[in-house]
């Protein structure tokens, strides 16, 4: 809650003066010493490097590094921060949005990066022939729907008014566009290097960020170095990354033991997890951390006997959430409500609902279902996702309720939960919602909201309350700087509202455990850091 | 000759035909939709129907089929659905290094199945014997990623003798040739012996030894060369079986090939490159049959080519 949008809260609003680019930033590390090369390694090849195409864990931090936005985070946050733009202007409707850029920025072949790039890159990303994932988030942006269509090359509402000058107006209010912003969809590329290497662009890209790519042998490496003339002076710290592919974790693992490398990429293989933790020499160079995401059960509300709130509350007593995290080796912490502990907007005094398999058979009663119902629960077939529902089945039948498991191939839980009335009870394991920006509206519209409760939607509990929308919208509208607390507790109460209602029992909140070697150095905070998975390169140094 | 030659091409294509249209319609009955791994979550319903569209995956399964196979005449694999880079340079930027792979595993496979075959043979009968034809069994039977696991680790992380995985030198050659020559060397061990078994029953064996040749150029210059024979025609059908052992064998070890290409493509669910590497595969397998047959009545003159 404290986090969002402190920096900005600083400028006086409506008045508006341009964003001083200083108002929050990063504390460099007394200790940090530029030089040094590390070694990371993945099993998957890079799919891409191309901004507007990539979106895995294992791309999506190579790209931070590799290209800039006009917002940005302050490292091992998720407060926002003026990226490529020095600051910025909203206007007092909150539906335009001023960016001015720094001076002087080069693309790493040479180029200076201008308003024109900023313009062109956002119609690229909306573009339906780019193919972009994440095209959908711009929809707020005025012209998006004649380019989603293909009736228009350019978004109407994004105008160079100068060389360092772009605007982009929106076609309601929309306080998440400085996060779409720090996305990477919006990614700055030079025109000319997209054109020369077409769809290629991905093995051959070119941007602005700290590090540029020097190598990538197809299924064996790719190398980034340092950017010389990197824009923010005395970033990266690092010379050289080495990404190493084709590394199963185990073997990650024992090459990290032997000083070999200094990141598993893919994390902590699960089979080892116990015995790494269980080392001190080893689990020393573990660091936690949270991840934006939360896992949960949905219930059908357009299904009896999910229709009645009671029985949803119940089944929220029923189910031990301790014992699933058991499961998991304990790398999560039980979750009472839809946002994950990190995110803005949280409600942190809220208690939720306890584990109470005695009231929960009360509640029952009252519903007029004492004996009992049966019902069936959706899950995805991979492990551990059918051991937790079996954990949840025995839960619910201590109180009655008879759960019969459908453990189906990932595609056919998404295409059941997204068809009415046919998954009464989902577990989201392995598809469950991480927040692609750190804000509140990121888990309402499409997992809770009535938006998301259509034929193909992500809203498996089909819940829609038509105020709640309302609110939500309301909240959205807060743009302004000096709003932004309110804006937060406005979502903490909607979340709230959410839980009274109950269509979702929030099961837990996964954590991260980054492992690094004894030789890299930097807080904590930046090899957990919120945004950039596993870590953040900009900022991480080498201590010998 | 000829005529032989040009049927056996024309059996090939229908083969490469077959294997193209069983594939494709495997992938196509797949649960998993690949335009949803593409879209990502974020996307909306009409996303989701551009990329289906410009993907052609709306059209009908023959259609589908029929596009992809005259793209595939005039050289065009496609581009994968992921990457967006074209098949076939994804493969032939691979290809060197599972062609090195499966030259390692054929000189591996050599070197321990004929020792092993020539020492079983000669000390038949004996506990030797017995002990390497278990050895053999053991090889022939057992899955190729307990067997690389198991090198990796005794070898490689216990005793140090080579790097744990990876690519580029001698040295990291020799765990993985291992791992996928392992199941030939149990085969060609057996085949050996058997080879050899025959070999030193026949006369001019005997003749030999009743000239008073010592016993070590008997079994080099005499026995060994007429053994061999019959197991070198079999090195072109190895390569059939080493395209199903590298998909396990080069993850394991994080070797750059094919086969590492084609097990994440499979958890992609990106069908060109799916297509690609299976047609590659089955390419190889085709040739190498072909290539053992029209070796073997240069080996053993009483094959007729017909």
């Amino acid at each position: 809650m404290k986090h969002w949008l402190a920096s900005t809260a600083l400028a006086l609003a409506l008045a508006l003066p341009a964003v001083p680019a200083a108002a929050a930033d990063y504390t460099p590390d007394p200790n940090a010493k530029p030089g040094g090369a590390i070694t990371v390694t993945y099993k998957d090849d890079v799919a891409t490097l191309d901004p507007a195409i990539g979106y895995d864990w294992q791309n999506w931090s190579m790209i931070k590094a590799l290209f800039d936005r006009l917002m940005d985070y302050v490292p091992g946050t998720t407060e926002l921060r003026p990226g490529l733009a020095e600051s910025y202007d909203v206007s007092p409707d909150g539906t335009v949005f001023t960016f001015h850029l720094h001076h002087g920025v080069k693309f790493t072949n040479g180029r200076e990066l201008t308003a024109e790039d900023v313009k062109y890159s956002l119609d690229r990303v909306t573009n339906p022939k780019t193919q972009s994932p994440g095209a959908g988030f711009f929809s707020s942006i005025k012209g998006y729907e004649e380019v989603a269509a293909g009736k228009a090359d350019s978004l109407a509402g994004v105008t160079v008014v100068d060389p360092y000058t772009v605007k982009i107006e929106l076609s309601h209010p929309d306080a998440t566009i400085l996060h779409v912003m720090a996305l990477n969809f919006s990614s700055v590329v030079p025109k000319e290097a997209v054109d020369k290497w077409g769809t290629d662009f991905g093995h051959h890209p070119v941007g602005s960020g700290a590090f540029m790519m020097t190598d990538w042998t197809i299924g064996q490496h790719v190398i980034l170095e340092k950017n010389p003339d990197y824009w923010r002076k005395g970033v990266p710290y690092l010379d050289k990354i080495t990404f190493e592919i084709g590394q199963e974790p185990i073997v990650a693992l024992l090459r990290l033991q032997k000083g070999e490398i200094d990141i598993p990429g893919d994390g902590i293989p699960p089979a080892k997890f116990t015995e790494v933790m269980k080392n001190p020499d080893e689990a020393k160079d573990v660091v936690k951390g949270q991840q934006l995401a939360t896992t949960y059960v949905t219930m059908n509300v357009e299904m009896k006997p999910f229709d009645n709130v009671k029985v949803r509350q119940a089944v929220n007593m029923a189910i031990n959430k301790d014992r699933i995290i058991q499961i998991i080796n304990g790398r999560a912490v039980p979750a009472n409500q839809p946002l994950p502990p990190e995110m803005p907007g949280y409600a942190k005094d809220y208690k939720g609902y306890a584990y109470d398999p005695a009231k929960a058979k009360d509640l029952l009663k009252e519903a007029g279902l004492a004996d009992g119902f049966s019902t069936e629960l959706y899950v995805m077939n991979t492990d551990p996702n059918p051991r937790i529902a079996q954990a949840i089945q025995q839960d619910l039948a201590q109180v009655g309720i008879k759960v019969a498991i459908k453990s189906l191939e990932q595609a056919n839980v998404i295409a059941a939960g997204g068809t009415p009335k046919t998954a009464p009870m989902i577990w989201s394991g392995g598809m469950a919602w991480i927040a692609d920006f750190p804000d509140p509206s990121d888990f309402y519209g499409p997992i809770l909201g009535c938006a998301g409760a259509v034929q193909g939607g992500w809203n498996w509990s089909w819940y829609c309350n038509k105020e709640l929308d309302a609110e939500a919208k309301a909240a959205d509208a807060m743009t302004a700087p000096d709003q932004q607390q309110a804006r937060n507790a406005k979502w903490a109460e909607i979340f709230t509202k959410i839980m009274a209602d109950a269509p979702w029992v929030p099961i837990f909140n996964e954590e991260r455990f980054t492992m690094k070697s004894p030789r890299m150095g930097g807080a904590d905070a930046l090899y957990v850091d919120p945004v950039s998975i596993p870590i953040n390169y900009d900022y991480v140094y080498v201590k010998e | 000759m000829l005529a032989y030659l040009a049927r056996r091409l024309v059996q090939a294509a229908l083969i490469l035909l077959g294997v193209a249209f069983v594939t494709f319609a495997l992938l196509y009955i797949l649960p998993a939709d690949p335009v949803r791994q593409i879209a990502g979550r974020a996307a909306t319903a009409q996303t989701v129907a551009n990329i289906r569209h410009q993907l052609g995956l709306d059209q009908p399964f023959l259609v589908q089929f029929w596009r992809y196979l005259t793209h595939l005449l005039q050289g065009d694999m496609g581009r994968s659905y992921m990457q967006k880079t074209e098949v076939a340079t994804l493969i032939a930027a691979r290809m060197p290094a599972t062609l090195l792979l499966m030259l390692g595993a054929i000189g591996c496979e050599l070197a321990l199945g004929l020792t092993m075959g020539v020492i079983a043979a000669l000390k038949r009968g004996t506990g030797v014997d017995q002990g390497l034809m278990i050895v053999s069994f053991v090889g022939v039977s057992a899955p190729q990623f307990v067997v690389g696991l198991l090198l990796l680790y005794v070898f490689a992380v216990q005793l140090g003798w080579f790097p744990i995985g990876g690519y580029g030198s001698f040295r990291h050659l020799v765990l993985p040739s291992i791992t996928l020559g392992i199941l030939g060397a149990g085969w060609y061990s057996r085949m050996m012996r058997s080879s050899m078994i025959d070999v030193l029953r026949q006369d001019f064996i005997r003749t030999a030894r009743a000239k008073g040749l010592a016993r070590r150029r008997i079994i080099l210059r005499h026995a060994l060369p007429n053994a061999i024979l019959p197991i070198i025609a079999m090195i072109g059908i190895d390569i059939g079986v080493f395209m199903g052992g590298i998909v396990v064998v080069e993850s394991v070890y994080g070797w750059p090939g094919i086969g590492q290409l084609a097990f994440q493509a499979i958890q992609r669910v990106d069908i060109p490159i799916i297509m690609g590497v299976t047609l590659v595969s089955a390419c190889a397998i085709v040739l190498g049959n072909l290539l053992a047959d029209l070796i073997a009545p240069f080996i053993d003159p009483r094959i007729k080519l017909r």
